[in-house]
């Protein structure tokens, strides 16, 4: 049987392949050619995005270059969620490709926080990263860390090395051999048909009876009309990391192998599509 | 409303008025445009308590009722604004003197996860406080 750590590996991993397009409205000096490219699920746009950027300014005036940002299908892509999430949320039943478009002007502020360099992305990853343990072990596990041991945490996402992200991340997923999991699970649940940011509340891995808890349980309280009813057609589809996982799995599984690097649980709900 | 370094704390009794002043919240000491009224819903709204760190200026009205659905990214921009803070003073919330939610939660969802004692305690800040 394949050993569960081996998922871990399976998520780092995920690729999604993409076709960036520049906006037709951007001013060029000449036709720009698309640019193809594999992105990592659990990066941020910003952060793996310099030879799109690259490919792009070759063929305009540099007067005509503001931040860049993508759009896909006429939603602006939120750069500070998971690129895996952006994915599942938006374009999840579409054919590959994931076709984004480029923007070099018209920043939407109304909906896209600012990314001017890297600096931005590492707080943003890490301020996430506190506030999972904040639920997780009360802050006692990132507080102990040394500065450094964050800094590792930062490059190894980054630079995309495993080894060195998981070899510090392992402290942050462990918990007293007492206990039956964490604190609380730190989740946030999206949906596309509201304009509520996410879902995120406070949820126990076990209930106050012992009665584990499972992806179910957290749906039933948190979103229950995302569950089908007995006997009717789906309408929902439940996505991590692309898959739908089973109802049935424990989320403190979930919450140890489907997070991502920011030590969050995104979930999706996407409706089925109709044929 | 008078701006003030770290040194200088509010009487206790001055603190304590306002914090047991719940319902309705404390008027504003100066008048508010349109968008900053919209922040005061009694009936909808969460306690949060604002608390300045370092030299950041402090808000004589520390207890405020805030609509569930606001965003950080709202809050800290009505507070920056009742600060009188320059455009390219950059203000840093924190929860649990611990992380900078992002900006795009929504208070109610921060009141859920970290409020105690029915309120919720944020720490605001010119510079970087908590990493």
């Amino acid at each position: 049987m394949a050993d569960d750590k081996d998922v871990l590996r399976d998520v780092w991993f995920g690729r999604i392949p993409t076709c960036f397009t520049l906006n037709q409205d951007e001013a060029t000096e000449r036709e720009a050619e698309p640019y193809y490219l594999l992105l990592p699920r659990v990066s941020y746009l910003t952060l793996v995005t310099d030879k799109v950027k690259k490919h792009f300014l070759k063929v305009m005036k540099a007067e005509d270059v503001g931040e860049m940002w993508f759009e896909y299908e006429g939603t602006p892509l939120k750069w500070h969620n998971p690129i895996g999430v952006l994915f599942d949320l938006h374009a999840f039943n579409t054919v590959l490709p994931w076709s984004i478009t480029v923007h070099f002007k018209n920043f939407p502020d109304r909906d896209l926080l600012h990314c001017l360099s890297n600096t931005v992305v590492e707080a943003h990853f890490m301020s996430s990263i506190k506030e999972a343990d904040a639920l997780k072990h009360k802050s006692q596990v990132i507080n102990d860390m040394q500065k450094k041991d964050h800094k590792q945490l930062w490059m190894g996402l980054q630079n995309d090395k495993f080894d060195q992200f998981w070899a510090m991340n392992r402290k942050l997923m462990e918990y007293p051999t007492e206990e039956e999991g964490f604190r609380y699970i730190p989740f946030r649940i999206y949906q596309t048909m509201s304009d509520r940011p996410f879902i995120q509340k406070l949820f126990r891995p076990v209930s106050p009876e012992g009665k584990v808890h499972t992806l179910g349980t957290l749906l039933k309280e948190m979103y229950p009309v995302a569950l089908p009813n007995d006997g009717e057609q789906k309408l929902y589809q439940v996505v991590i990391h692309g898959i739908e996982p089973l109802l049935e799995t424990p989320v403190q599984w979930l919450s140890e192998h489907l997070s991502h690097p920011d030590n969050f649980l995104h979930i999706c709900i996407i409706p089925v599509p109709t044929e | 409303m008078g701006s003030c370094t770290g040194g200088c704390s509010s009487p206790l009794s001055l603190t304590l008025s306002f914090l047991f002043c719940l319902s309705p919240p404390p008027a504003p000491p100066a008048p508010l445009s349109f968008p900053e009224r919209r922040l005061l819903i009694p009936s909808r709204g969460i306690d949060v308590l604002l608390k300045a760190v370092g030299d950041t200026p402090i808000m004589k009205t520390k207890k405020w009722a805030v609509d569930r659905g606001r965003t950080v990214q709202s809050l800290s921009q009505f507070i920056s604004r009742f600060l009188k803070l320059d455009a390219n003073e950059q203000l840093f919330i924190y929860v649990n003197q611990a992380f900078a939610p992002s900006p795009d939660q929504e208070v109610g969802a921060l009141f859920d996860c970290f409020g105690s004692d029915g309120k919720l305690v944020l720490h605001y800040c010119k510079s970087q406080a908590w990493g």
